[in-house]
């Protein structure tokens, strides 16, 4: 038994991974993992490995989504659902600021209650990208959001290393997979029946430590054996740049992503834009479930009194009207205009604002389209007639 | 990459409101007020400081906020005052309130009028309807001026009861600065100009090279002024234009009032027009 440090490996089988769970919830964690429900791998709360959904893929491709049985299949071999870090640091709702009038006269009375401590198990490199990026948007931009702060700084990520890819996946493409990274404090990957552990941080040594110490047999993993587990992402990073499918794995998608920047900002007139308009329907979906969207509201909400108000933040979507409505009008009042603001805020005005891209490969929006508009597809078509002009781009469509 | 800077006057925790007290109302033109507020907090109330072209994001509690530019002087302490036309949920509300009544206020946000960078230039000041309100703060300072430079003011306004602040120009004249107006519509009374903003630039004298030009109104009419401006071969680093935009946070989280790669919260709302000119041509963005 070697001494867990950050940058040693060891060996967890399925009972390593429960005591590794039992000592989260024992230092107080809330561990939130992917399960089975509702006919999709969704992120929740968790206790006991016997949650994970060993034995099931997902099989996603444009517009669809759906699970399969695979008695073959791992504990880790399903890729992302719909939810996904953001869901957890950056809620749909929260409570920014409440009031409180006494005699005619306000005064703010916020005192959010601390958030439970998280840990999140099953993180892929493309979600550690996403949380990287929204990192930059709510930490790194002149304001601190406190909030998120408070539940970042306390976050602990146990990630693992993707072995399949799914038709939407083309994390290659943006630099954000497969491989876990660029932190974590545990990362596991999925050799045979048991899960090969990276080391990432001293919280991650600690955490292991403590399922040492409480009985979990957790062996040092050998030279040959890391090489063996660090070729798994390895391996699948390969396939994916060589777009290289087979019978369970289906091709990935892939992006060109040379100069998109300068390629989207000069084309904001294209004729594409209302092309995809014709098939978009504004459902918003898209936003919803990318792990980086940031976009939100504030309403107000009032009790009956109408003596104590929250101010509740939402996500909000560039789909909506709402989003760039001024005066009764929105500026963006054709979904053609819209879905231009969603695409090249991700893909070209993000890197003027953050110095990244805002897409990580995910393939959500791809997935969780209902009419299964794929934005590798979108791009590559402008990119193909890169220059075309539309004389009505970005006007109302009739 | 946009520099993330914040102002030494910014906020700290950006989602703090402070009451203020409504001390004065004073009707400017039809469905546009000036609110002047007084800081309830003693700490605030003393500590206040804005630059002239941020705002404020002006907060009714159970109604919602608004974003509206400070138009009083930067340089007066003790109170802040805003121009506001009823146009909304949060405004129509604003416009219900009397003497006395509670505002909340957060801010100040946004990159201000290049006002201290101006020395020796001229500066002319183009705005359509309210957008003076944005570069009233801009006026009292200029007003002060004493570096050679020349500042002129360019008002336009569908009719002559849209002139905003016309209790102010003798107040401005004497300070020396040019004052011109322009409607787009006169009535029995009017006999001043009936045309353009645009109009009243071209018959303004300029040397190019020591200009600049403060541009607040529709977006239409500010490319034309900027347009006009840069023909005339003003540089575009020399045009600065303040835009609006939808708004929830004022602090380039919320994403809602991007335009392009700017936010306008923070980026905003003045803009310099070498960085936008190619964005604004394009609709709906």
């Amino acid at each position: 038994m070697t001494e867990p440090l950050p940058g040693s490996w060891h060996w967890l089988d399925p009972a390593g991974l429960q005591q590794l769970i039992d000592a989260l919830r024992r230092r107080g964690h809330r561990v939130i993992g992917p399960q089975v429900a509702d006919g999709a791998i969704v992120l929740r709360e968790l206790a006991s490995v016997a949650e994970l959904p060993t034995g099931w893929l997902d099989e996603q491709d444009g517009g669809s989504y759906r699970l399969r049985h695979d008695p073959a299949a791992g504990t880790f071999d399903h890729v992302v659902g719909p939810h996904s870090l953001k869901n957890f640091l950056f809620p749909a709702r929260e409570t920014i600021a409440s009031f409180t009038r006494t005699d005619g006269a306000w005064t703010q009375t916020h005192a959010p209650a601390p958030d439970p401590l998280l840990a999140v198990l099953g993180v892929r490199g493309c979600d550690l990208a996403a949380l990287a990026i929204q990192d930059r948007v709510f930490l790194g931009s002149g304001y601190v959001d406190e909030a998120y702060k408070a539940r970042r700084e306390r976050l602990f990520l146990v990630a693992v290393n993707c072995r399949r890819a799914a038709a939407t996946c083309f994390c290659h493409s943006m630099g954000c997979g497969p491989a876990a990274g660029p932190s974590f404090d545990l990362a596991l990957t999925e050799i045979g029946n048991r899960f090969a552990c990276e080391v990432g941080s001293d919280r991650g040594a600690a955490v292991l430590a403590d399922a040492i110490a409480a009985g979990a047999l957790m062996t040092a993993c050998s030279e040959a054996e890391i090489d063996a587990a660090r070729g798994v992402p390895r391996d699948l990073a390969a396939r994916m740049h060589a777009r290289q499918g087979g019978a369970d794995a289906p091709t990935p998608r892939s992006l060109d992503t040379h100069g998109i920047r300068d390629l989207l900002m000069r084309n904001l007139e294209h004729p594409r834009w209302d092309e995809v308009a014709s098939r978009c329907l504004s459902c918003t979906n898209c936003t919803l479930v990318c792990p980086t969207c940031f976009c939100s509201s504030v309403q107000e909400v009032a009790d009956l009194s109408g003596d104590k108000v929250d101010r509740e933040r939402q996500w909000a979507s560039c789909f909506s009207l709402d989003h760039a409505r001024m005066h009764g009008q929105s500026v963006r009042s054709s979904t053609a205009s819209r879905y231009r603001q969603w695409l090249t805020h991700k893909f070209a005005t993000w890197i003027d604002q953050f110095d990244t891209s805002g897409c990580t490969g995910c393939g959500r929006c791809i997935t969780w389209c209902p009419v299964g508009i794929d934005v590798t597809g979108e791009i590559a078509a402008i990119r193909a007639t890169d220059g075309a002009a539309s004389p009505d781009a970005g006007r109302e469509t009739p | 990459m946009t520099t993330a800077t914040r102002l030494p006057s910014a906020p700290t925790n950006p989602w703090r409101s402070h009451p203020t007290r409504i001390v004065s109302i004073v009707d400017e033109t039809p469905g546009v007020r000036t609110y002047e507020l007084a800081f309830e907090e003693v700490g605030i109330h003393a500590g206040y400081t804005f630059a002239a072209g941020q705002f404020n994001m002006l907060y009714l509690p159970g109604i919602g906020e608004a974003a509206i530019s400070v138009s009083s002087d930067p340089d007066h302490r003790g109170t802040i005052a805003h121009t506001v036309r009823a146009v909304g949920n949060v405004t129509d509300a604003l416009a219900r309130l009397a003497i006395g009544e509670q505002v909340l206020v957060r801010g100040p946000f946004g990159t201000p009028w290049p006002t201290d960078g101006v020395e020796g230039r001229d500066v002319v000041i183009v705005a359509g309807g309210l957008g003076l309100a944005s570069q009233r703060a801009a006026i009292h300072r200029l007003s002060r001026r004493d570096d050679g430079g020349r500042t002129i003011v360019l008002h336009g306004a569908k009719r002559p009861e849209g002139l905003l602040y016309r209790a102010d120009y003798d107040r401005w004249r004497a300070a020396g600065i040019d004052v011109r107006t322009v409607v787009d519509e006169g009535d029995a009374s009017w006999t001043g100009r009936v045309g353009l903003v645009t109009h009243l630039l071209a018959d303004v004298q300029l040397d190019p090279s020591a200009t600049t030009i403060l541009c607040c109104g529709p977006d239409p009419m500010m490319v034309g002024v900027a347009e006009a401006a840069t023909n005339r071969g003003v540089s575009t680093e020399q045009v600065f234009l303040s835009l609006e935009r939808n708004m929830a946070c004022a602090v380039a989280h919320c994403g809602l009032c991007q335009f392009g790669p700017h936010f306008v919260c923070r980026d905003g709302p003045v803009l310099r027009y070498d960085r936008i000119a190619g964005l604004m041509k394009v609709p709906q963005l």
